[in-house]
């Protein structure tokens, strides 16, 4: 196949007086896992409507397997396999009932293709009677994603997979989408979750419509290196609020047991240790949602 | 994609059967109707309760009151001072009372005085009594036959209004919010991401309806027939005809809200409002259409069971056949082709 | 009355049927502390929550909640509790003010301390600009903001937050906790319902549940440390990977 799975260029789409989408360009190679990361409202779903020619851009181009998003959406409708943000299911069909009437849409048999969606079926077939209603978000999750598989798509668009979705089934889940990848088949998968990051090969930050970086999570943790410190103090609260006073501390957040400081170059970390109830004070590489933040304020 | 397209007819009578509140209103509502309007709401006026006020009774006035007293209609109850009569009918001891002036023997003048609180009742007592107080000695005795509803059974009528009223409920109601349905749920994207044509799924959604509004066509002329005696004189296949068109009508307008609105709560109360109230109120089911105002006469134009409940009772009652409802069906299906095709237009390839 | 332990639970279970919902947890809360409640879907959560706010009763067991037995004193119990849901509970079509007012009045608060909350909100939160306008127009981590300061507008001794912080900016996420932190600062115990691991690390102590048991509870650094885990999330998936319940 030539050219990329996914190419986008300049997309805009604007709701009312809310730009959904502001200039995004991005593109996803074959065989690869490509996160969109982001928090709610930032985009992601717009984005993914316009690559499932559900919707139509203001301006810009997209294309998907080569065809153009507009121009050959029938073809991209023939193609894509898709996972809406909600587990598009119906409640009151049972699983096995579900899985039929998908693969029928598509018009397959679940037979031609069950090799595909065996791995993933196979936790799910103890059930395959109850209705859809009924199953666990772990369980509903599976079940949605096998019925976007039925079909054998040349690419996968999987909206928010892995929200409302326990630790243990998301994990799972990634486990399954990597088996899915090695395959072939190019993944295009959002989350608002920074920490899945480290599953996708490539991602984009996205927020406020905008693409904020793209690359692979050591790129971009490499190109955002920003001086940073964990301090943790007797009391956090009180630690945060002296800290913001310090002079050479750009930001501090509350960071689980830890406050999280940009500090500037003048910042010493030998300077913080000496400051009444700190505890600990050391050096730390930012992780993704430091860089999140961090660019996010770039941009207010 | 022929398969798909069975699959998906499948999957909607799955629906349809595992929803116990749809096929309530599918099956029981009909039921339930034909029955509350063809034996319990009536609008013949029986049991009216007459009183008499005299100041004697002479043998003039003891004929017309045995009259009154032996009418199937009427409740004799007594005589009562002529003072009273105010107090009798405002304690609801009496719905009319028949006061005979003290020559009645000569004048023959002679007074009724109704209670109008509810007017459906003083109109027919009132109607009942004049009829039986008017002189025996006017030459011209009107003589009225009735034709087509001898016994004056409202049943009849309103087998036509009950149709109109449920193939819109079942219709436009069920299909928009069964439609809506699926974008609510998400499930919409889906169908719309996948090779099945859009107007293939449209189609698939209302087929089942479809059926099930010819299961209640069925189910209305049995018991129309074998429950309720309405004769069904007329053609059949005129019958059939044009309740199929206003069938697909409804489906049209079910669909064409469904592009509208984005919940089902919406849909509801659209269809409710918007399709059932104009049955009852603009489609002479209930008030005929030549007592409305001018305006709201124009406006019963476009309202479907306007032309749809007429045609039924002329083939129903009146016993006609094709030629007598030409224009209607003619309406009908014009107002169908037209509706289906804008809301086949309508219903989006995209989702906005 | 000023109490030490604002939840205490003994041996608190659930059964509906034969199915064993919430099997005999017993835990402590102390005031002012931020209390992270995990579990998978499905572990028994929010039936343990649903006891704890006196809105079911338990089969067996004990639990007070501000001092107050959760059996017996249940409208008590509600007087002396917030709650906010990931929903966040407010009315869209309400000002800021009124939704404010609206809650206040709920909780009994008089016509005066309502006003003066209401500066007082509108300062810290820094809505002043905001006050008149209705909520739907807020930005997603006001409205968060606003729905936590309106379930803490009575100064419980508990506020309830049932995973308060799914699919927000990080930005948002890490100014709301700061707002916990404060309310924790001034008092307030903090329960936290969630099963987003990266919650769990801002928590002070956590309990873990897996199929109606507790199996774990500790401060994070503890649990991390006990299960030789980086994160919790680990720690996370090590005890619930077993679980029974689907």
């Amino acid at each position: 196949m030539i050219g990329s799975a996914v190419h986008t260029k300049g997309l805009c789409k604007v709701f009312g007086s809310v730009k959904a989408l502001d200039g995004v360009s991005l593109d996803v190679d074959h065989g690869e896992i490509y996160g969109l990361i982001g928090p709610d409202a930032s985009g992601k779903t717009t984005l993914f409507r316009i690559l499932t020619t559900l919707m139509l851009p203001d301006s810009g181009i997209a294309t998907v397997c080569g065809a153009d998003v507009k121009e050959h959406y029938r073809k991209i409708r023939s193609l894509a396999g898709y996972m809406p943000g909600r587990f598009s299911l119906y409640p009151d069909l049972s699983v096995e009932e579900n899985l039929n009437f998908f693969a029928s849409l598509f018009g397959v048999r679940v037979s031609d293709n069950f090799d595909m969606i065996k791995p993933i079926y196979d936790q799910i077939a103890p059930f395959k009677d109850r209705r859809s209603a009924n199953l666990s978000g772990g369980m509903k999750q599976k079940l949605a994603l096998c019925c976007a598989l039925i079909h054998r798509p040349e690419i996968l668009f999987l909206d928010e997979p892995t929200t409302g979705v326990d630790a243990v089934s998301r994990c799972e889940f990634w486990d399954i989408l990597g088996e899915i990848r090695r395959a072939g088949m190019p993944i295009v998968v959002s989350t608002p979750y920074m920490d899945e990051a480290s599953r996708c090969d490539r991602l984009s930050l996205i927020n406020g419509g905008k693409i904020l970086e793209t690359g692979t999570l050591d790129a971009i943790l490499e190109r955002n290196r920003i001086p940073m410190l964990a301090v943790r103090g007797e009391n956090n609260y009180s630690t945060l609020q002296m800290l913001r006073g310090v002079d050479g501390v750009e930001e501090a957040f509350l960071f689980g047991e830890y406050i999280h400081v940009f500090a500037r170059h003048t910042l010493d970390a030998d300077e913080l240790r000496k400051l009444p109830g700190i505890l600990e004070v050391r050096q730390i590489k930012p992780d993704i949602e430091d860089v999140f933040i961090k660019i996010m304020g770039n941009g207010n | 994609m022929k398969k798909s397209f069975l699959a998906f007819i499948r999957k909607e009578f799955l629906h349809i059967v595992r929803d116990p509140r749809t096929m309530l209103i599918a099956l029981l509502i009909p039921v339930v109707q034909m029955v509350l309007f063809g034996f319990a709401i009536s609008m013949e006026v029986n049991d009216v309760e007459v009183m008499v006020a005299a100041p004697k009774i002479t043998p003039a006035i003891e004929a017309k009151v045995s009259q009154i007293a032996h009418n199937p209609y009427i409740t004799f109850k007594g005589y009562i001072p002529a003072a009273d009569v105010d107090k009798a009918i405002s304690t609801n001891r009496t719905m009319a009372v028949v006061v005979f002036s003290p020559d009645y023997d000569i004048t023959r003048e002679s007074q009724v005085v109704v209670d109008a609180s509810n007017p459906v009742t003083a109109q027919s007592s009132s109607g009942y009594l004049t009829r039986i107080l008017a002189d025996a000695g006017l030459r011209f005795q009107p003589g009225v036959t009735i034709l087509y509803n001898p016994r004056l059974k409202s049943g009849y009528n309103f087998v036509p209004g009950i149709m109109g009223l449920i193939f819109m409920l079942i219709c436009a109601m069920l299909t928009s919010v069964s439609i809506v349905k699926e974008k609510e749920t998400g499930t919409m994207e889906v169908l719309l991401v996948s090779p099945l044509r859009p107007v293939m799924i449209v189609i698939a959604k209302i087929i089942p309806y479809f059926c099930l509004a010819a299961v209640d066509l069925i189910l209305i002329l049995l018991i129309s027939r074998y429950a309720l005696d309405v004769p069904l004189s007329g053609s059949m296949v005129a019958l059939v005809a044009i309740s199929l068109v206003y069938i697909i009508l409804a489906l049209a307008l079910g669909l064409f809200v469904s592009t509208v609105v984005d919940s089902q709560m919406a849909a509801l109360l659209i269809s409710g409002m918007v399709f059932i109230i104009p049955v009852i109120m603009l489609s002479g089911m209930i008030f005929p259409v030549e007592n409305m105002p001018v305006v709201l006469q124009w406006i019963s134009n476009i309202v479907p069971a306007r032309w749809y409940i007429p045609a039924m009772r002329k083939i129903m009652i009146e016993g006609l056949g094709f030629g007598y409802v030409c224009k209607e069906l003619v309406v009908l299906i014009v107002m169908a082709v037209a509706l289906t095709a804008i809301s086949i237009k309508r219903f989006k390839i995209r989702l906005q | 009355m000023e109490i030490d332990e604002v939840i205490t639970a003994e041996n608190l279970t659930k059964r509906f049927g034969n199915f064993t919902a919430v099997d005999a947890i017993s835990f402590h809360v102390k005031r002012g502390e931020i209390f992270g409640f995990l579990g998978a879907n499905g572990a028994g959560k929010s039936t343990a929550m649903r006891m704890l706010c006196g809105l079911s009763l338990p089969t067996s067991g004990k639990a007070a909640v501000a001092g107050y037995d959760i059996a017996t004193e249940s409208e008590k119990v509600k007087r002396h509790i917030g709650y906010m849901s990931q929903r966040f509970s407010l009315y869209d079509e309400l000002t800021v003010r009124q939704n404010i007012s609206l809650f206040a009045g709920i909780y009994g608060l008089g016509r005066k301390e309502i006003s003066e909350r209401c500066d007082a909100l509108a300062r810290e939160l820094d809505f002043s600009a905001q006050m008149d306008v209705p909520v739907s127009v807020l930005p997603l981590g006001q409205q968060q903001k606003l729905a936590f300061s309106v379930a803490t507008i009575h100064r419980p001794e508990v506020v309830f937050l049932d995973e308060p912080t799914g699919g927000v900016d990080p930005i948002t996420r890490r100014r709301f906790w700061e707002l916990i932190y404060r309310t924790a600062e001034s008092g307030t115990a903090v329960f936290v319902t969630t099963h987003y691991m990266d919650e769990a690390e801002y928590c002070r102590r956590v309990s873990i549940m897996v199929d109606g048991k507790i199996k774990a509870m500790g401060t994070p650094s503890e649990l991390k440390k006990k299960f030789d885990a980086a994160d919790m999330d680990e720690v996370f998936r090590r005890l619930a990977r077993n679980a029974q319940r689907q």
